[in-house]
């Protein structure tokens, strides 16, 4: 079975507790109608498990497929730098459907980014090479299509709905509870 | 199923609508071999759009990618353009499953070819090959695995 290549560190974005018993990380393209669906479902889960589980996110754009994905995933780069990335993260999922260019400019003008910043941080290729690399590590962690998640490092071949996952989820934390 | 260290048997089929190929045409070059079942399968970031965004990958290991299937020439011509595909799609479609059946992947139930990968060396010898199983898209681990072993055996 596929594992994580490389293993969660704190270079990834994540929120919550990093002591939490659980690690849930997706795999996603911001352009992706299954990512933007699997959004909401997945703020629910974290609602649910609040400090019991870290959300960490990879990038995974399927650029061929959809051309803003890649964009997308450098803009998130650039927030990240001014310390914006999940609120980037959930506008550009909320607003899925007029994605472009223009629209990620806006996106960070209403996080009140500084723009100059933002735009050159766009044309650096150190985000995009950071990009590439996550999906590098998602091809060799056996990604097969977005989004994909792992538990605790090990791949979840489930259905994407709130019951499958969170229940996946509780598995995971009963696990860990009895291995301690 | 074919098994490794035997050669690959050769074949022709139609690339395009008025192009065919053989796989002796990429002797000097590594191979994958995906066996799927039909275009058009309904997900986004199916099996061929993942192996669409892997050129830098295949190429750094002197790597072609084939997918085959028992779709028509002009089927396949209408699913390479709408999933903008840049890899070379065969049509095993007369006799059908002709080639699927020679490496052992064809379902005769269902009348398609099932999910399966080979990797070819550059002599056109079988060094990896994968059943996915059913309704699972294989990803491409194991594919950039068999890669690499190539190369370091090199």
């Amino acid at each position: 079975m596929p594992g994580l290549k490389p293993p969660f560190s704190k270079a990834d974005h994540y929120k919550g507790d990093l002591e939490s018993a659980v690690q849930l990380l997706e795999y996603g393209d911001f352009q992706c109608p299954h990512c933007g669906a699997a959004h909401p479902m997945l703020k629910k889960i974290e609602k649910r498990f609040g400090s019991r589980m870290l959300f960490i996110f990879r990038h995974f754009p399927l650029s061929e497929l959809h051309p803003y994905a890649k964009i997308a995933a450098i803009a998130s780069e650039a927030a990240a730098r001014q310390g914006s990335f999940w609120e980037i993260f959930d506008l550009i999922f909320e607003n899925q459907s007029r994605l472009n260019r223009e629209m990620l400019l806006g996106l960070a003008k209403s996080l009140h980014l500084n723009l100059k910043k933002f735009q050159t941080d766009l044309e650096d290729p150190a985000l995009a090479e950071k990009v590439e690399s996550d999906f590098e590590s998602g091809i060799l962690s056996g990604v097969n299509g977005t989004p994909s998640f792992y538990i605790n490092g090990e791949k979840y071949n489930g259905p994407y709905t709130f019951e499958s996952l969170s229940l996946a989820v509780d598995q995971a934390i009963e696990d860990s509870s009895r291995s301690v | 199923m074919l098994g490794t260290n035997i050669a690959a048997p050769d074949f022709t089929l139609h690339a395009t609508p008025d192009q065919k190929f053989s796989l002796s045409e990429l002797k000097g070059k590594n191979v994958i071999l995906a066996f799927y079942p039909a275009d058009w399968s309904p997900v986004c970031g199916d099996q061929m759009s993942l192996y669409n965004e892997m050129h830098r990958f295949f190429n750094k290991y002197n790597a072609e990618i084939l997918g085959i299937s028992v779709d028509g020439k002009w089927c396949h011509a209408a699913f390479r353009e709408a999933r903008k595909l840049h890899f070379t799609l065969l049509a095993d479609f007369e006799p059908k499953g002709a080639i699927a059946k020679k490496y052992g992947v064809y379902n005769e139930k269902e009348g398609r070819s099932e999910r399966a990968l080979f990797v070819l060396d550059d002599e056109g010898i079988i060094r990896w090959s994968y059943l996915s199983p059913v309704g699972i898209n294989p990803g491409a681990d194991g594919i950039l695995e068999a890669l690499e072993l190539i190369s370091r055996k090199k």
